[in-house]
């Protein structure tokens, strides 16, 4: 496990860029108000409860996993669907969806053809030039967002984004934005194919090597960093009966043998595998003796009998909050081992599951909010403040709190929040109507009549006309129909207010509950 | 978890605030540059809650005064204000390297065991209680307290079987039992049972996130990274708009949630805005009253945060336990002598200041500070750091902590069956004793099988 990022930089940053960008602005004025003592259920703080591979899972059954079969999809399925298998809708996107067959839906964003497409202005700084994502702070996660923003394989970055969380591996270790991209490019090219071949390439990656010690792990002082976590977090769990703690030493045994050089110039380098320092005495790892090497210790994991249970579970909740029936979880462990542990195959079969459509909702991760709000009013990268943003609201790519990854069970509380109204006004940075036009400097000046439900359409297409519940529609337009936008009697107040009104709208839209959940 | 749907609530209070609207032509102006009405002589806030009040009276006796939301924040300070014990829990986050912070230095099997990372014999302070230890060089701070018996030291403390992921290991600490499935921590437990629906500050992580240890069920609880910088402004948005925008933010968090995330991002909602507003009153009076420590804090955000909370409690804020991370990571697998003493320095000091500023504002009687991590390292070294293990160390600080060892230490010659130190204290029995003996609680109803746990005697009677 691995430590919190820094974030006294990104504060510094985060300052800078307030006092440049909001030096007119006042401190709210409080409001206190009765509704506040209007609670009459509290709440506590538990959310969810992702699903965890069960300690004696059902046996695999050749069982086909239930499916929706293929109806035409529906425009709240398009919409969950792009949200969660991708990055949000781009304008019209979801209502492009409707009425095509779910599987051949499911199929566009699971089998794509060559390369990624990305449509749009190339990623740029705040001074407009290119990003810099090999050396300079929060360039790295703002080439990743443009990826998540532009790219045509929504579901290649998505499942790239899913085995970035699924073996955590953080920069504030690894100290080499080039070694976590790399990793970053491994992800992407593997999302789809054999989980083995994947672990395996994980097992060797340099920036896996450096961040849990798989370089320092020798021959005579086994260390047992990677050997625990690639059977706790990547393949096995804890707590299931699946490895003992001479698991774990005899693993860290089996693993010794990688090395790399550093020199002042380049850092660590040339990962190779030098075979004196390989512990080359008998290991017995789950019962099973031998002179087992790294290769031995991936498939032993692959062949536990309870790494299929695990896998399928683990990746079932990256887009399923429920658990999945037991039923289910026997179809899915059969596919997956007579798949040859393919990854594609439980992907497709997970977005073809009635739970996918039917089941509760899932709270969406803060890059993806911010990747969605940013597609939702075609913005490309023209700033890096996503990445101190990002963090601050919870989640900044590279750097994943420790190796077990981001909680996805619990992003939002009393500071994410404050962290994501913030992100969501940084979206509208460059498209708001300002306040304080002058019309005399060839300003454009917002309306000073515009009606309140006028206002509220205006908002949601300003966001693409996103799916918000009853209750929070109505709430929202109570505010629209309320709030102060001047009097007849203070005529200079009409237009301000309503540049005011109607940004404090695309506001309460984008960072309503509804907008943080899919 | 459904929240009630209040619509007669929000329509009660959009009235309200319609009343306000139509009255506020004479509203005090607030922003610069814009022409300025005649006066009322009152500020924004008493107007608002003034034409409540008045619209309230219409709606009849039955209604909650305006006040009523001040008043629960004055009952809520009341039983966590002045008398009231506080709980600050400090997490080392990693599993510390207990045999570095108090080094077995006289034992010969020490030096066998850490070759390289071992501590000589006379660079840090003796450990009184038991003279075969010696406290790390970093951690002199720590020495000097105990001296004055403001720490009471559990040189050996975890549980059994000691489950070496950190995340399982650390997650039963949090949860205050083992339990892999337990959803509720330990102090957020605590909380159900004596915390206020209306007070999310009552459990407090100094973080950019919610510690699991404060994780409740039915209470609100909040995570502030910075009191100064939690305000929340957007683009093109001012007064007199953004305060209604703001309570129409909160107010969306009152709504009936058809889910579980609905219901964790309603919730949030709702409590961010109370926070915002408690946070916009201490920034105020702070900057009213000039309140300063008179203690001088080391440099960096632990440090930072720990004066803040000082601060907060100063006045009178209605925390009942709150939570941080100290600096740095200790899981040293790799590098530890470097890594272990400078992270290690850094904690130690701002904690002993942030005691010190406790004395100094007459705060230390209610306030008691424990550093925990989810355990100990290996005793035998790896080379150049240390794997994990299982007995590990843990401290209560405060005037009125014991100074009085808990379990001994039990020496290296004897190791469990992996190798590692022996515990002879359970964390389950501190927290007895700390929900007994420091929140005067009854200990079984937040730690299940209480009664199976020996309770060391933690505080000074």
């Amino acid at each position: 496990m691995k430590v919190a990022l820094t974030t006294k930089k990104h504060e510094r940053a985060k300052e800078h860029e307030h006092d440049k960008r909001h030096k007119d602005k006042r401190r709210r004025k409080k409001h206190h108000h009765p509704k506040t003592v209007h609670r009459a259920k509290p709440h506590g703080t538990l959310g969810l409860a992702l699903p965890v591979a069960p300690t004696t899972p059902p046996a695999p059954s050749p069982a086909p996993v239930p499916a929706v079969g293929s109806p035409p999809i529906t425009l709240a399925q398009g919409r969950r669907l792009l949200w969660r298998a991708g990055f949000g809708p781009t304008p019209g996107q979801a209502e492009g969806l409707v009425g095509q067959p779910l599987e051949q839906v499911v199929f566009s964003l699971t089998r794509p053809a060559g390369a990624a497409t990305l449509t749009g202005p190339e990623p740029v700084n705040e001074k407009g030039e290119p990003l810099d994502p090999y050396d300079v702070w929060g360039d790295d996660h703002c080439w990743w967002l443009d990826r998540m923003v532009r790219s045509d394989q929504q579901l290649v970055e998505r499942m790239t984004f899913i085995f970035h969380d699924w073996f955590a591996n953080s920069n504030e270790q690894v100290n080499s934005q080039r070694m976590m991209l790399e990793q970053n490019e491994l992800f992407r090219s593997m999302c789809f194919g054999g989980f083995h071949d994947l672990f395996l390439a994980v097992t060797t990656n340099p920036a896996m090597l450096v961040f849990l010690d798989g370089i320092y792990n020798e021959k005579g002082n086994t260390n047992e960093n990677y050997g625990r976590e690639m059977m706790e977090l990547f393949s096995l769990g804890a707590d299931r009966g699946a490895y003992t703690q001479d698991d774990v030493h005899e693993m860290g045994r089996a693993l010794t043998g990688w090395r790399a050089e550093w020199t002042e110039s380049t850092g660590l380098q040339n990962f190779h595998y030098d075979p004196s320092y390989h512990d080359d005495g008998v290991k017995t790892i789950f019962g099973q003796s031998g002179n087992w090497n790294y290769e031995d210790a991936v498939r032993l994991c692959i062949e536990n009998p309870l790494h299929a249970s695990f896998f399928v579970t683990k990746l079932w909740g990256y887009f399923i909050p429920s658990e999945p029936s037991e039923a289910t979880l026997a179809s899915l462990q059969s596919l997956y081992v007579s798949s040859d542990y393919s990854i594609r195959a439980i992907v497709e079969a997970i977005l073809q599951h009635p739970d996918f459509y039917e089941g509760p909702e899932l709270v969406t991760p803060p890059v993806v909010y911010n990747a969605g709000l940013l597609r939702s009013i075609d913005r490309p990268i023209d700033t890096t403040s996503w990445a101190w943003l990002s963090a601050n609201a919870g989640q900044q790519l590279f750097y994943p709190p420790n190796v077990s990854g981001w909680d996805f069970s619990s992003w939002l509380d009393t500071s994410t929040t404050r962290a994501r109204w913030e992100m969501a006004s940084s979206v509208t940075e460059k498209t708001y109507p300002n306040p304080w036009a002058d019309a005399e400097k060839g300003e454009s000046v917002y309306s000073a009549t515009e009606e309140p439900a006028a206002a509220l359409a205006s908002a949601m297409a300003y966001w693409g006309n996103p799916l918000l519940s009853s209750e929070s529609t109505q709430y929202i337009t109570l505010f629209s129909e309320t709030c102060p936008v001047g009097t007849s009697k203070t005529e200079w107040e009409l237009s301000p207010y309503r540049a005011m009104r109607q940004n404090a709208l695309r506001m309460l839209i984008a960072t309503s509950p509804d907008m943080q959940v899919s | 978890m459904a929240r009630s749907c209040s619509c007669k609530d929000f329509n009660r209070a959009a009235l309200l605030r319609r009343g306000a609207a139509v009255a506020g032509k004479g509203l005090p102006n607030i922003e610069p540059g814009m022409p300025v009405p005649a006066g009322t002589g009152l500020d924004r806030r008493t107007f608002l809650l003034a034409s409540a009040g008045a619209a309230l009276s219409v709606y009849g006796a039955s209604m909650l005064s305006p006040r009523h939301f001040e008043e629960g924040i004055a009952e809520a300070s009341a039983s966590s204000g002045p008398n009231q014990p506080v709980l600050v829990s400090i997490f080392m986050e990693g599993g510390w390297d207990a045999l570095s912070v108090l080094a077995p230095v006289k034992e010969t099997r020490y030096k066998e065991l850490r070759p390289t990372l071992g501590l000589e014999e006379g660079s840090g302070v003796t450990f009184t209680e038991d003279e075969t230890l010696m406290w790390h060089p970093s951690a002199s701070g720590l020495a000097e307290l105990h001296e004055e018996g403001k720490v009471t030291a559990f040189p050996a403390i975890g549980y059994e079987p000691q489950d070496e992921s950190h995340f399982t290991s650390r997650h039963y600490w949090e949860v205050g039992q083992l339990d892999t499935n337990a959803r509720t921590g330990w102090m957020g437990r605590y909380l159900d049972l004596v915390g206020e629906p209306g007070n999310p500050l009552q459990g407090l992580s100094l973080d950019y996130s919610l510690a699991p240890a404060l994780a409740t069920e039915t209470m609100p609880v909040a995570a502030v990274s910075s009191p100064a910088d939690y305000t929340m402004s957007a683009e093109g948005l001012y007064e007199p708009v953004l305060g209604p925008a703001l309570e129409t933010f909160g107010a969306l968090g009152a709504l009936a949630a058809p889910s579980p995330a609905f219901a964790q991002a309603r919730g949030a909602s709702y409590d961010t805005d109370l926070v915002l507003n408690k946070m916009a009153d201490f920034v105020e009076s702070e900057k009213k009253s000039g309140d300063k420590s008179a203690v001088p804090y080391p440099k960096g955000e632990f440090a930072e945060r720990l004066a803040v909370l000082a601060a907060m409690l100063h006045t009178g804020m209605p925390i009942k336990c709150a939570s941080l991370n100290a600096v740095g990571s200790y899981d040293t697998h790799s590098d530890e002598v470097d890594t272990l003493a400078a992270n290690l320095k850094e904690t130690v000091t701002a904690v002993v200041a942030f005691q010190r500023d406790l004395e100094g504002r007459g705060l230390d009687q209610r306030v008691l500070i424990q550093l925990w991590s989810e355990f100990g390292r290996r005793p035998r070294e790896n080379g150049s750091g240390t794997d994990h293990g299982a007995g590990g160390n843990a401290f209560l600080i405060g005037s009125r902590a014991s100074g009085k060892m808990v379990g001994e230490f039990p020496g290296l010659t004897k190791l469990d069956e992996n190798e590692n130190v022996v515990k002879t204290s359970d964390f389950r029995g501190m927290y007895c004793s700390l929900l007994e003996q420091w929140f005067q609680t009854e200990a079984g109803l937040v730690i299940p099988e209480a009664a199976s746990f020996e309770r060391p005697v933690l505080i000074k009677s």
